[in-house]
C-alpha cells in the first residue's frame, strides 16, 4: 500500500494531481466535442457562408478597368483628377482601347461606364470600333477626335473612379446615391429613385404580413391549447399539411383561387355578388403577394404560438375570473401578456422569412407586388449587372442578420420548433 | 366540439363562444381550402383551372385523368422527377449524416463558442434564399475542373454550376439546420448516464454509439432528415440559379409551368405532391409518438 500523502494536492490513480487531471479530462471532451461539429462546420463555412461572403465583397469589387487598361487604370490612379490628364494618360487609353477591341474585352467597360454614366455605352464602343481600324498606333488625337466628351473632365472623374480596385458606387446606387461630378455623393435624380422606396416597400409588407399572421393565428393557436390533446392534434394537422406541401403547389392553388377566371371568382359572379364583367383582380398584383404569404407563412406563427398557449395554465384565468375580472379583462390583463414570448417569437421568424422572400411574390405578384428579392433575381439574371444585386442583397443580408441576431436573444435558436 | 359549455355560461357567453368558433373555422378554411381545392381540379375533363358545370353537377364524364396520363407521357416530367429524387436522397444522406454528428458535438455542454456556432449552422435556414442562391452561383461557377486532371472522364471543362454535385452540395448545406435542430432536441432529455453505464459495462465507444445512442436519437435524425429531403425537393431557387437544363427538377418544371404554358398538367402533379406530403407527415407523427414514449412522456 502507497502511503497517503495529505499535505500535498489531492493525487489520482496514476499520481497526477486531481485537478490537472480533471482539466486534462476536460479538455479532451472539449476536443471530442469540437470534433464532432467540425465537419459540420467545415461544411457549411465552404458551401454557404464563403460563397455569401464573396457575394456581399463582389458590391465592391471594381477589377473591370484595372484588368482590361491596366496601364491607363494605374496612370489613372496616380493622377490628381484635377480637370483634364495629361496627354500620356489619352495617349495611353487610346493604345489600351484598341488593343481591348481586338480582344474584344472592351464590352465590358462599356457596360461598366454605363452604371455609373447612364447613355456612356456608345462613347466607349465607338472609341474601340474606330481606333482598332488605325494602322498606325492610336493617340490622344485620334480619341479626342471621335466624341468631344473627351474632352470634358465629366468623363474623366469618372474614368478615375473606374479605375480604382473598389467602390462604393454599387451600394451608393442600393440606396439611390450616386457620385457627382465633383466626386461628392448626391441623390439620384427622382425619377431614377427606385432602391429606398422598393426596400420601404419590401419592410411594409412584411410588417403587414407579420400583423396578418398574428391576428389569424392568436384564435386559432388559442383554441388548440384550450381543447383536449386528442381534438387539437387533429386540428394540428390542418396547420401541418400546408407547412410540409411544396410552396409551388400552394401558390398555384392561389392562382387557381384567385385569378379573374378562377374559383373565387366564379362563385361571385354565380352567386350575383359581382356581374360577369365585374370580375376582381386579386392575383398579379400586391393582395396577391401579401393573401398567399400569409398562408405559407401562418403555421410559422401558429406553432411557438400554440406552444406558449399550451403551457399556460387555464386556472389563471379561472382565479382572475373568480376575483371578479371579466373575462376580456382577465384575457388581457392575465392571459395575453403570457402569450407576448410567443407572439415575439412566430414575429420574428415571419418577418425574417417574409423579408426575403422571392417565388410567391415572382409568381403571384404581378408588377407591383415584387419586393427587394424580386430585383435582386433581375439584377443576376436579366440586367447582369452583378455588382448591384450584390450591393442589394447586402444590404437585405445585413437587415436580416440583425433579426436573426435579434432572435437568439430573445427566443434562442435551440428553441426553434419545427413541427 | 369537445368542450361543452358550462352550465353557468350567460347569453353573451354562448354568442361568443360561437362566434369564436366559427372564426376559427374559418382561418382554418383559409389554411386548408387551397390545397384541398387543387385535388378535384386534377380530374377536370377540360383544359380549365376551375369546376366545370359538369363537375359541379358530379357528370361522370366530366372528370378524367388525362392529366395524369400526360405526366406518365411526358417525358420531361419523368425525367424531373427522377432527378428531385438522386438530388433528394443524396443531398439528404449528406445533410442527416454531418449534422448529426454536430448535434452529438453541439449537446455537450463544454463545447467552446457553442452559440457562434450554432448561429453559424443555423443561418442556411434563415438566409434568403435569393442571396445563397446568388452567393452559390458566383462561387460555384468557379470551381471547376478542366478534363486533364478528370482522368479522361470529362472532356471539357466542367464547374460545380450545372452539375449534380453542384445542386447536392446546396441542397446540403439548406438541409442541415433541420437536422440540426431536430436531433438537438431529441438529445435534450438524453440521460447521459446511460453511455456511461454501457462504458462501464465494457462497450467501447462505437459500441456504445451504435447501441445505445442511435437507437435513442433515431426519431430525431429521421425526423431531420425528413425535413432535408422535403427542403431539397421543394427548393427551387438555387435550382434556377445553378442548375442547367440536365439538373432539371420537380419544382423548376412546375415553376417553367406556373410561369409559361399554365396546364392542369401542373394540377396534377400539385396532387401528387400533396399525397406525398400527407405520407411523409404520417410518418413524421409516429415518429414524434414513438419519441414521446422512448422518452417517457406522457400524453395528457
Amino acid at each position: 500500500m502507497a502511503q497517503v500523502d495529505t499535505s500535498g494536492p489531492m493525487l489520482d490513480a496514476a499520481g497526477v494531481p486531481l485537478k490537472l487531471s480533471l482539466a486534462r479530462a476536460e479538455r479532451r471532451n472539449r476536443m471530442r466535442a469540437l470534433a464532432l461539429v467540425l465537419p459540420l462546420l467545415a461544411f457549411i463555412l465552404i458551401t454557404f457562408v464563403y460563397p455569401i461572403a464573396l457575394m456581399v465583397f463582389r458590391g465592391v469589387d471594381n477589377p473591370t478597368v484595372s484588368e482590361i487598361l491596366p496601364e491607363t487604370a494605374e496612370m489613372l490612379r496616380a493622377w490628381d483628377g484635377e480637370g483634364l490628364p495629361g496627354d500620356e494618360i489619352y495617349d495611353s487609353m487610346a493604345r489600351e482601347f484598341a488593343a481591348a477591341a481586338k480582344e474584344r474585352s472592351l464590352g465590358k467597360v462599356a457596360t461598366r461606364l454605363n452604371y455609373e454614366l447612364a447613355g456612356s455605352r456608345s462613347l466607349i464602343t465607338k472609341a474601340g470600333r474606330n481606333l482598332r481600324r488605325l494602322k498606325t498606333e492610336p493617340t490622344k488625337a485620334d480619341l479626342v477626335a471621335l466624341d468631344k466628351r473627351w474632352s470634358e473632365p465629366e468623363t474623366w472623374s469618372v474614368m478615375k473612379r473606374l479605375a480604382e480596385p473598389y467602390t462604393l458606387s454599387y451600394y451608393l446606387a442600393a440606396i439611390d446615391k450616386t457620385y457627382s461630378v465633383e466626386g461628392a455623393i448626391v441623390d439620384q435624380p427622382e425619377s431614377r429613385q427606385i432602391y429606398v422606396p422598393l426596400f420601404l416597400r419590401t419592410l411594409w409588407v412584411s410588417l403587414l404580413i407579420t400583423a396578418l399572421c398574428v391576428l389569424l393565428a392568436y384564435p386559432i393557436a388559442y383554441l388548440m391549447a384550450i381543447l383536449p390533446t386528442k381534438t387539437s392534434n387533429l386540428l394540428m394537422i390542418l396547420v401541418l399539411l400546408p407547412f410540409w406541401t411544396s410552396l409551388l403547389v400552394r401558390t398555384s392553388s392561389w392562382i387557381v383561387l384567385l385569378q379573374t377566371e378562377g374559383v373565387l371568382n366564379d362563385i361571385l359572379v354565380w352567386t350575383g355578388i359581382i356581374g360577369e364583367d365585374g370580375r376582381i383582380q386579386m392575383i398579379y398584383n400586391m393582395t396577391g403577394t401579401v393573401v398567399a404569404m400569409v398562408h405559407i407563412l401562418l403555421p410559422f406563427m401558429v406553432l411557438p404560438l400554440f406552444s406558449v398557449m399550451k403551457t399556460i395554465s387555464p386556472s389563471y384565468m379561472r382565479a382572475a375570473k373568480s376575483l371578479g375580472a371579466t373575462p376580456a379583462r382577465a384575457f388581457w390583463t392575465v392571459y395575453f401578456p403570457q402569450t407576448v414570448p410567443g407572439i415575439g417569437a412566430g414575429s420574428i421568424l415571419v418577418f425574417i422569412l417574409a423579408i426575403g422572400y422571392y417565388i410567391t411574390p415572382a409568381l403571384v405578384g404581378g408588377r407591383t407586388g415584387q419586393l427587394i428579392s424580386n430585383f435582386i433575381a433581375y439584377h443576376m439574371q436579366q440586367s447582369l449587372n452583378w455588382g448591384l444585386a450584390a450591393a442589394l442583397g447586402g444590404i437585405l443580408l445585413a437587415g436580416v442578420l440583425a433579426l436573426y441576431w435579434l432572435y437568439n436573444r430573445l427566443v434562442g435558436i435551440d428553441n426553434m420548433k419545427l413541427g | 366540439m369537445a368542450t361543452a359549455l358550462p352550465p353557468y355560461v350567460g347569453p353573451m357567453g354562448k354568442v361568443w363562444h360561437y362566434s369564436f368558433r366559427f372564426l376559427c373555422g374559418l382561418i382554418f378554411l383559409f389554411l386548408i381550402l387551397p390545397i384541398l381545392v387543387i385535388i378535384p381540379l386534377s380530374f377536370n375533363a377540360e383544359p380549365y383551372f376551375t369546376f366545370s358545370p359538369g363537375m359541379l353537377a358530379f357528370e361522370s364524364t366530366a372528370y378524367s385523368t388525362r392529366w395524369y396520363q400526360d405526366i406518365l407521357n411526358n417525358e420531361q416530367w419523368l425525367f424531373s422527377i427522377k432527378n428531385s429524387f438522386i438530388i433528394a436522397f443524396f443531398a439528404t444522406f449528406l445533410a442527416t449524416g454531418l449534422g448529426t454528428l454536430a448535434a452529438l458535438g453541439l449537446s455537450r455542454s463544454n463545447l467552446p463558442g457553442r452559440g457562434a456556432i450554432m448561429g453559424i449552422l443555423i443561418s442556411p435556414m434563415i438566409v434568403p434564399l435569393i442571396i445563397s442562391a446568388a452567393g452559390m452561383y458566383f462561387f460555384y461557377s468557379g470551381v471547376c475542373i478542366p478534363p486533364e486532371w478528370s482522368f479522361g472522364m470529362l472532356e471539357e471543362r466542367a464547374c460545380l454550376t450545372q452539375s449534380f454535385p453542384g445542386i447536392i452540395l446546396a441542397h446540403a448545406a439548406l438541409g442541415t439546420p433541420f437536422v440540426v435542430i431536430t436531433v438537438t432536441a431529441t438529445l435534450v432529455g438524453f440521460d447521459h448516464s446511460l453511455t456511461r453505464a454501457s462504458a462501464s459495462l465494457g462497450a467501447n465507444p462505437t459500441t456504445t454509439f451504435f447501441k445505445i445512442i442511435v437507437p435513442l436519437i433515431l426519431p430525431g435524425v429521421i425526423s431531420g432528415a425528413l425535413f432535408a429531403f422535403i427542403t431539397s425537393f421543394d427548393e427551387v431557387v438555387v435550382v434556377l440559379f445553378i442548375s442547367g437544363f440536365e439538373q432539371r427538377t420537380v419544382p423548376r418544371q412546375m415553376w417553367a409551368g406556373i410561369r409559361e404554358q399554365i396546364s392542369p398538367t401542373i394540377l396534377a402533379v400539385a396532387t401528387m405532391l400533396i399525397i406525398f406530403s400527407v405520407l411523409l407527415m404520417t410518418v413524421l407523427e409516429l415518429l414524434r409518438r414513438r419519441n414521446d414514449r422512448l422518452r417517457g412522456v406522457q400524453e395528457s
